[in-house]
């Protein structure tokens, strides 16, 4: 019997996964007039994602004029509170602006079946030819080593180019068989686990105080047990998200199931009350790459560029929790150095150098680079452990009045909310310059 | 594992077979999931029992494990937890197939 044919398809750049990385640098490739595929394994654009829940959309300004008017948001948020919180205590920074509620706006909520499908329709518009329910099952290379291409699962099928962009996402396989990520390493990931409740917009403008499409972002430390990690609290539209982060190998050790923690947060005292009768209307999980900068992979190979999760490029630095943002900015950076790459003949990783250039020059990297120690300050055991609870029995000593004993010093409410939470006041400073140091 | 076993009586009024009613899954012919038993039997951690998100892996009375891959979020948090490399083989689905998020 003879071998059965190999249909291949070629193109200029085959662009694997259709997240906003993807989606981003198929548009940017389409758009300088090069074919390009747009590989999907899910359904459609968005199918297989779960974010926390907030985008921060400046990053399209130059890539989609206006694209506020008609990108598909659920609510912008006007409100970002920071929330500390124990069992029964809980203490947020509450920080609410008009500017927010305006163009060019900062964060919106949306849902990424929504989201993920708008900007790989941009992608396709242009040109690119999106192609979805198949997954590009490993890479194809010529007598060099150099990728050539991606195998797929629609019989065996191969799509051929000079480059392939590996978007595919936090468990990349094809930059693991590249060989620019190594086995994955459970330390630099989290799990978020998150529950979407069905909530009607009057009653959400009420419990939140916003109104019309103004949302509220929350983002809670303190309520993860003896696990590192967070939780999170977002409107949408005529619905609520609501979750936890969790780092990965403290989750495995505790033998606590996830949903659990999030049934924790959902109890607590100040969480219970927003959320009452309210039905679940979707559960999902996530890994999320947390490392930051120090566990970046190399980000080209001969005929390969990642971008997005796949590069480890979301950005957990406790202040700041953002990753659509910066998968849309090495997308479409990824696509611009492939271009350039086309015409200049050169494909490669030496040829695809541009691309690290141009994000280390931009806020992708250069956001990475600075926060670069933020990560284990955010999840180490006195920021995760102590410190809430310190900081709500400090303003709990400070505003309990306790007449007829008059009033402590702040020192002195500081000194007892340290001691109880076995935290020194030298370690305090030490970390408070730490912090400075990194977000300062 | 303190509180109730999951699947059992729910931690929030949710039972967890309620919770993984809400998720749309388009279940594949193949299965996307290996675990080798032979490894298993020999682990102590069994940490994948408690950390997947959709409480796929159950232990054995022998010590193995027991999976289905049908109603998998395909995070891959049972094979970055695993100890063992190799006891947890994982890919995706094929395409088209597994779970569609609607609100993610």
């Amino acid at each position: 019997m003879p071998e059965p044919r190999t249909d291949v398809a070629a193109f200029d750049a085959v662009v694997v996964g259709a997240g906003p990385a993807g989606a981003s640098a198929a548009l940017a490739l389409a758009r300088a007039g090069r074919s390009v595929v747009l590989v999907e394994r899910g359904p459609f654009p968005g199918s297989k994602n779960v974010y926390g829940g907030v985008v921060y959309g400046r990053v399209l300004d130059g890539i989609i004029p206006g694209w506020w008017d008609e990108v598909p948001v659920e609510r912008w948020v006007v409100r970002r509170s920071t929330v500390m919180m124990t069992g029964t205590q809980s203490l947020s920074v509450d920080f609410r602006t008009d500017a927010w509620g305006a163009a060019p706006y900062n964060g919106m909520t949306t849902l990424r079946s929504h989201f993920d499908a708008w900007l790989a329709g941009k992608a396709t518009e242009a040109g690119a030819r999106l192609v979805t329910s198949t997954v590009a099952t490993g890479l194809v290379r010529d007598g060099a080593g150099r990728v050539v291409g991606v195998r797929t699962d629609r019989d065996g099928a191969e799509l051929h180019a000079p480059v392939v962009i590996a978007c595919d996402g936090v468990n990349s396989f094809l930059a693991k068989e590249a060989g620019l990520l190594s086995r994955a390493e459970a330390s630099h990931h989290t799990l978020g686990v998150k529950e979407v409740l069905d909530l009607p917009p009057g009653a959400i403008n009420e419990r939140f105080g916003v109104q019309d499409h103004e949302g509220v972002d929350m983002e809670i430390l303190g309520c993860t047990r003896d696990i590192p990690g967070g939780g999170f609290l977002y409107t949408n539209a005529d619905s609520v998200s609501i979750g936890v982060v969790l780092s990965l190998p403290q989750l495995a050790a505790s033998g606590v199931r996830p949903e659990e923690l999030v049934a924790d947060l959902k109890a607590h005292p100040t969480i219970a009350p927003l959320l009452r009768g309210l039905t679940l209307r979707e559960y999902s999980a996530h890994l999320i790459p947390e490392g930051g900068y120090d566990t970046m992979p190399a980000l080209a190979a001969d005929g390969l560029l990642i971008a997005g999760d796949a590069g480890a490029m979301t950005l957990a630095a406790g202040l700041w929790l953002e990753g659509v943002n910066f998968a849309i900015g090495s997308g479409y950076a990824a696509g611009q150095a492939v271009d350039r790459a086309l015409t200049a003949g050169d494909c490669t990783a030496r040829g695809l150098a541009s691309y690290r250039a141009d994000l280390e020059g931009q806020f992708v990297l250069a956001d990475h680079k600075r926060l670069r120690k933020a990560p284990s300050l955010v999840l180490s055991d006195r920021v995760q452990q102590r410190y809430p609870g310190l900081l709500c029995d400090l303003a709990e000593g400070m505003f309990t009045v306790t007449n007829p004993t008059p009033k402590a010093g702040g020192l002195k409410v500081t000194r007892a909310a340290a001691a109880r939470h076995g935290v020194t006041l030298r370690q305090l400073a030490g970390d408070t310059l730490r912090g400075l140091r990194i977000f300062g | 594992m303190s509180g109730p076993a999951p699947g059992r009586s729910p931690w929030d009024g949710i039972s967890f077979e309620e919770r993984m009613a809400t998720v749309d899954f388009r279940v594949g012919a193949r299965a996307h999931i290996a675990v080798d038993a032979e490894v298993c039997r020999s682990c102590t951690t069994k940490a994948c029992v408690s950390a997947c998100p959709a409480n796929l892996f159950a232990p054995t009375s022998d010590g193995g494990i027991l999976f289905n891959y049908e109603e998998c979020f395909e995070c891959g948090t049972c094979y970055m937890v695993c100890d063992s490399e190799g006891a947890i083989t994982w890919t995706y689905p094929d395409g088209g197939h597994g779970v569609v998020f609607h609100h993610g």
